[in-house]
């Protein structure tokens, strides 16, 4: 009992890691309608970045934050510069277009800091502490309140000041709100920023845990695929739900199952994307979808 | 008669067609064994190339994990020659027709989805195919994979290419002609098929599927009908491809083959034919030209060197990627088709320019 519920927990804590790149997916799907497969490896990129300002000796609680600022500025240079001259283009060309971003920033993470994987500093030891029987880690306990810390302020941003107001408007009549002079690029791009921003919260979490080397969000990406599915592509609650219910399911599978074991976790959120897309397409909180022709 | 006006009054591209097939049929004669194996595994992309592009191109649904079925085609022919020891190029057809049935039912539940969610679904496939491919271990020798041994030349084979050359058939080159043969048939089929009535229907869904369905096109019986063709073709390609490499592994088939797959597609041009053959080589070679150029260029440290060689090929393709998307949607095929159509025009003297617009590119993703 003592080990399922540590088994949980730990769930949890990966739940997490999931969410805040499935909440990334999310706002750039309210965005522009799009799933951005580049997002685990801008998140990724991100994370190099915030290893590198610790390396020269800059403490973690600065560099933090100061990678989320270039996270955030890389992400409306990337939508300024690779995603504006497709905007209006069929999804197909979008996609590629996000794929081919993929693949570009892994390469020149390859190329600029080498394949060679490194251990990331956690500011959270891996002591444990007891919590109503349960053995926790600090460091997982420290991931579930950093992203609980994120994804409360992306719902306060969205829901409750004038700058989140104007990008969902921007994201659901983009007509209407130009009308009402609404810059609807640059909320687009303000999506882009924000994404990037939150999916390196996901990397700068999940380094630690696995090691920081080019590859580390390609499994990432997956789950968090498999998060913001469950929970309806559309809705950051959505997300979160979904990356905790992902979390848990593929540690306990891991765990308990001896088929799926440590090799086929990644199965099982193929197993979820697809059971999801078939049986109930638009997830725990989506909206069904309505389409005109 | 009839034959020799026929031959006089036909299109430059046949003539086109005519001079592409005698140059690949002739290239081993004046490359080496090693080269021709390289141009193989072109040619065997250019296969798995237009299986996608049918399904892209064609068809308008997006699949990111056709190495998966090239995967397939791969480990069911090296089962059935390793395991039960079969002809290898029996299991050839047996390969691509498990595939296409294989990709046909994958088709059904596909229906379902958006293009975008099966763009998802298809990528996670991708990425999940190697650690499925290390489970059962007894059928598909788990993390090891399974060697191949070479394929014998048949002595018919040996003496024509020893009359034309005068050196002896190696295996490499047997391969070589045995994918030229399927990569031909294929290519002729995928032609006949986008022209007639089921490439017709599947266009026609592309551009408009409620249009189509209310034209009486059968929508789903089409499109997974055209995952059924994509993935028979990559099956076949998959499964030449094991045979060409002497050996699978869960690591011949990485998500990057299945991006690799669609940089050809989109580089060549999708919704052409030529498109997948120009992709298939662009796809082969790019990487592995920049890896021989970069180290002997002594300006270059040799230590960016060797990270050129690991981050080159992603670097490159990503940018491919962008770039084609922004600037070239229809790729090189589509370049060379809008080109010649503009000097045709410039050479009649302007006759469109009277009509005072020229027709719009036509955009097919």
């Amino acid at each position: 009992m003592q080990e399922f519920l540590q088994q949980i927990v730990s769930g949890i804590a990966t739940g997490g890691i999931f969410a805040s790149l499935a909440l990334a997916l999310v706002l750039i799907y309210n965005a522009m309608g799009l799933v951005n497969f580049a997002q685990g490896e801008m998140a990724m990129f991100a994370t190099f970045i915030a290893f590198t300002l610790i390396a020269r000796g800059v403490s973690y609680w600065i560099a933090f934050p100061l990678t989320l600022v270039i996270a955030f500025a890389g992400g409306i240079a990337i939508q300024r510069i690779v995603i504006r001259p497709v905007e209006r283009a069929p999804i197909l060309t979008l996609v590629i277009v996000t794929l081919g971003l993929a693949t570009l920033l892994n390469g020149l993470a390859g190329f600029i800091f080498g394949y060679l994987p490194r251990s990331f500093p956690s500011p959270f030891s891996v002591q444990t502490v007891d919590i109503l029987g349960a053995l926790a880690s600090y460091r997982d306990l420290g991931v579930i309140a950093v992203s609980a810390v994120v994804l409360l302020a992306i719902y306060l941003l969205l829901q409750h000041t004038t700058v989140g107001l104007t990008m969902r408007a921007a994201a659901h009549h983009p007509e209407a709100s130009r009308l009402l002079g609404v810059r609807v690029s640059w909320m687009l791009a303000l999506g882009w920023g924000l994404a990037s921003a939150v999916g390196a919260v996901s990397g700068i979490m999940a380094a630690p845990i696995l090691l920081l080397e080019p590859n580390m969000m390609q499994t990432i990406i997956i789950y968090a695929f498999a998060a913001a599915v469950l929970g309806g592509i559309e809705s950051p609650l959505g997300a979160v739900v979904g990356g905790v219910i992902v979390g848990v399911t593929v540690n306990l599978a891991g765990a308990y199952i001896p088929f799926v074991g440590g090799d086929l976790q990644l199965a099982v959120a193929l197993a979820i994307i697809v059971a999801v897309l078939v049986l109930k397409p638009n997830g725990l909180f989506g909206r069904p979808n309505v389409r005109r022709v | 008669m009839s034959i020799f006006k026929r031959i006089r009054t036909a299109p430059p591209r046949y003539w086109l067609v005519v001079v592409v097939v005698l140059f690949f049929v002739g290239l081993p004669t004046v490359i080496d064994s090693f080269q021709a194996s390289e141009w193989a595994q072109a040619l065997i992309l250019a296969i798995a190339i237009m299986g996608l592009n049918i399904l892209v191109g064609y068809s308008g649904q997006l699949s990111l994990g056709h190495g998966a079925f090239m995967a397939l085609g791969a480990y069911t022919s090296a089962i059935l020659a390793h395991r039960y020891k079969m002809e290898y190029l029996l299991t050839i057809p047996i390969a691509g027709l498990l595939t296409g049935a294989v990709g046909f039912l994958f088709g059904i539940p596909a229906l379902r989805l958006s293009a975008l969610y099966l763009a998802l679904a298809t990528f996670a496939l991708a990425v999940v195919t190697p650690s499925l491919i290390k489970r059962p271990v007894s059928l598909t020798g788990g993390v090891h994979g399974l060697f191949l041994s070479p394929p014998d030349p048949p002595q018919f084979a040996k003496d024509a290419f020893t009359a034309v050359t005068g050196s002896a058939m190696t295996s490499d080159q047997w391969i070589y002609y045995v994918t030229l043969a399927c990569a031909l048939v294929l290519f002729w089929l995928a032609w006949n098929l986008v022209r007639h009535r089921a490439g017709r229907a599947m266009r026609a869904i592309r551009d408009g599927e409620v249009a189509a369905a209310a034209s009486g096109i059968n929508v789903a019986g089409y499109k997974t009908l055209a995952f059924g063709i994509s993935a028979l073709y990559a099956g076949i390609a998959g499964s030449l491809f094991g045979m060409a490499v002497g050996y699978v592994s869960p690591d011949t088939f990485p998500v990057a083959l299945s991006i690799q797959l669609l940089v050809g597609a989109v580089i060549g041009g999708l919704a052409a034919i030529p498109g997948p053959l120009i992709g298939g080589i662009f796809a082969y070679f790019l990487p592995i030209e920049s890896n021989q150029w970069v180290p002997t260029q002594t300006w270059i440290p040799s230590q960016i060197a060797s990270t050129v060689e690991k981050a080159g090929p992603a670097v490159t393709y990503g940018a491919v990627l962008i770039l084609i998307m922004i600037f070239a949607p229809n790729g090189i095929a589509g370049l060379v088709t809008t080109g010649y159509a503009r000097l045709r025009r410039r050479l009649r003297g302007g006759g469109d320019r009277e009509s005072g617009h020229v027709p719009p590119d036509p955009q097919t993703v």
